[in-house]
């Protein structure tokens, strides 16, 4: 018989041990299932794991997909640690995205006096924006006591729901032959890229920047410890005076406005309008994220990595091997999945044989 | 008047498939388990629904595949949140993620089939009343079924030695381990019993009521049915009427389509999700409403022997 016991302390090498078995796992299982689907496993393999990163513009692809998730998942750890979960951060990326593509959309003859420095209004307005559809969801939760899971997914569905709107009405472009999107961005607006000929834009430095800051303020701020203490021990955080509610803002407006500005650098970024297709299902492969990279700032890094060679193999499945592009999220899922499972091992030693008589 | 009999008809259409998950749900969490996983067990449920429909041209046959369906993912999650003591809302979360991904994947080869028309239905005697015939006896069986299950989980939980049971592992899971009720093994029982009603309300969207299948065509109503069970305070039959509630709002909007109200479609395809928000909030306003009746280790893990 197999059972579990409970270890004096938790293990601190299976809790970096855990995301690499549950990586195991989901790629034997991914294995298991393109032999099922009759594709070479090997080819599969490939796909995922060696085309995203083998050269520089495959690492610069990458990067367009890592730089949203670790913003986000940042965010997201801060949230989760304090045991607040929000899990609308799909909902505050497409309102950041609506906000910055606003002041996007300002740009013309008439602000050619401030040149490249518009990105930094652009930019600050998506912080905003998702910060302000983060501070719906404190808000209910703190003076109505309104459950935040529910209000923050709920908040998703109608933030796509208000992109729908202005891009189908009020925002449409005129002269693009009645087609669901804003004008193109004026080209003042594009984030500037770090390497001539590659889409590797400075996002990358704001979400590195956003890694430190987010280590220091975890780690190394009295703030950042009241949130935690508030996350694993509310009764231990109310004794030592910690408000509760003070973290419930905290946590909701960083997430708020980490996503909002993955949002603001993806419009003005990659996409330099608005469509119906800004929701790209990074608010929730975020969540992934931060699990899988311990809720810890430089873990978050190398799991938003994994997570994007997941995105880009998925988009290679489809078109060398004839998979469907869904692929990625099962493989997600199945990651987040194993990884809960391995995670046990952390507090917890397996056995064999029989429980000895205490 | 027979624009409202109609409206009225696919109000209670619309609330079968809530009414359905959130009992489902409000099984589980009765016994102290919240499952977020509800969207994603739906989805899955609704493409094995709709795939089992296509394949066999029965509908009984797609309403077994769904809650095998529900049943089996629900399974996976409690063993791992019952077992394993992973924290269930992150479990919950997981379950949702893989069932949107595996049903787009698997859904892939479904999106242009077509099931052929509904049967109708038709109660005898009772569906040739004026007004009132075509409002409420025109209906799929299960639409009936859902009431019947409301009123028949009322008794069980209420009335039922089983059900005393059930409620008391979610009320304290240490008082029934220590009566000597295997806690564990009911939670699975009733975990399962939720994924395999979710199930059914997933396999009814694809099969009967938006007969096809469109990747995250749930749209949310698992969320939707998980608020449900908060707003009826984990009564049965306000788990109903709540369904009913939510279906009129979602009818409502398609009825004021219909009538040329000069309003963006965008803005009433919100109404559900504001609607839930909006109850939500006022169910919640009052927390010492909602604890007491809350079933007391819900979310909570429960370790025997420890």
């Amino acid at each position: 018989m197999l059972r579990l016991e409970a270890r004096p302390q938790p293990s601190k090498a299976m809790s970096i041990g855990s995301p690499l078995l549950a990586l195991v796992i989901t790629v034997l299982i991914g294995i298991a299932l393109f032999a099922a689907l009759g594709k070479d496993p090997g080819r599969g393999l490939q796909v995922f794991f060696i085309e995203p990163v083998k050269s520089a513009y495959a690492l610069s692809e990458l990067s367009i997909k890592a730089v949203p998730l670790v913003l986000i998942a940042l965010g997201l750890a801060v949230c989760f640690r304090s045991n607040i979960w929000n899990i609308g951060a799909e909902g505050q990326f497409v309102v950041g995205a609506l906000a910055a593509g606003w002041v996007a959309m300002q740009a013309g003859p008439g602000t050619a006096w401030l040149g490249k420095g518009i990105v930094v209004p652009i930019l600050l307005a998506g912080m905003l924006g998702g910060m302000a559809w983060a501070a719906l969801v404190a808000l209910l939760r703190d003076r109505f006591n309104a459950n935040e899971i529910l209000v923050s997914l709920m908040l998703v569905y109608v933030a796509d729901m208000l992109l729908a709107y202005l891009v189908y009405g009020p925002w449409k472009d005129p002269a693009g032959y009645n087609f669901p999107q804003t004008i193109t961005f004026d080209a003042t607006t594009k984030i500037p890229r770090l390497i001539t000929g590659l889409r590797l834009n400075i996002g990358l430095v704001v979400a590195l920047a956003a890694v430190g800051a987010l280590w220091v303020f975890l780690f190394r701020t009295y703030r950042g410890f009241a949130l935690q203490v508030g996350g694993l021990a509310p009764a231990a955080a109310r004794y030592a005076g910690f408000s509760s509610r003070r973290a419930l803002w905290t946590a909701l407006l960083i997430s708020g406005g980490l996503a909002g500005l993955a949002g603001g650098l993806e419009a003005a970024g990659p996409l330099g309008q608005l469509t119906p297709y800004v929701p790209a299902g990074y608010g929730f492969a975020a969540i992934i994220v931060a699990f899988v990279g311990r809720l810890h700032p430089v873990g978050i890094v190398f799991s938003a990595v994994l997570m994007s060679m997941f995105y880009i193999g998925g988009e290679l499945a489809q078109s060398r091997l004839g998979l469907p592009k869904a692929l990625t999220g099962v493989f997600q899922g199945l990651l987040l999945f194993s990884l809960l499972a391995c995670d046990t091992l952390i507090h917890y030693r397996v056995r064999f044989g029989k429980r000895v008589a205490a | 008047m027979n624009e409202l009999a109609l409206l009225l008809a696919a109000t209670l259409n619309a609330g079968t498939v809530l009414a359905i998950a959130g009992l489902g749900l409000l099984i589980n969490e009765r016994a102290g388990i919240v499952n977020l996983g509800a969207e994603g067990m739906m989805l899955v449920a609704a493409i094995a629904g709709f795939a089992t429909a296509v394949h066999s041209g029965s509908d009984t046959l797609a309403f077994v595949a769904g809650m095998g369906a529900g049943a089996l993912m629900a399974a996976a999650f409690g063993v791992l949140v019952i077992w394993l003591n992973t924290n269930q809302y992150a479990t919950g979360l997981a379950l949702s993620l893989f069932g949107a991904g595996f049903s787009a994947f698997v859904g892939i080869s479904f999106t242009q089939q077509r099931i052929g028309t509904r049967p109708q239905f038709a109660v005898p005697y009772l569906a040739d009343i004026p007004l009132v015939g075509p409002a409420l006896f025109r209906q799929h069986p299960l639409v009936y079924g859902a009431i019947a299950l409301a009123l028949g989980l009322t008794w069980f939980l209420y009335r039922s030695r089983a059900g005393l049971v059930l409620r008391a592992v979610g009320e304290s899971p240490e008082s029934a381990h220590a009566l000597g009720y295997p806690v564990r093994r009911i939670r699975l029982a009733a975990v399962m019993a939720g994924g395999a009603l979710c199930g059914l309300a997933g396999a009814y969207i694809s099969v009967i009521y938006t007969p096809l299948w469109v990747e995250g065509m749930v749209a949310g109503k698992g969320w939707i049915a998980l608020a449900l069970t908060t707003f009826a305070t984990w009564r049965p039959t306000r788990v109903l009427l709540g369904a009913y509630l939510f279906g009129g709002v979602t009818m409502l909007q398609f009825h004021l389509q219909g009538e040329g109200v000069q309003i963006a479609s965008q803005w009433l395809t919100m109404l559900p999700y504001l609607s839930t928000i909006v109850v939500l909030v006022l169910i919640s306003r009052n927390p010492n409403w909602i604890k007491a009746n809350m079933p007391a280790s819900l979310g909570k893990p429960f370790f025997p022997g420890n």
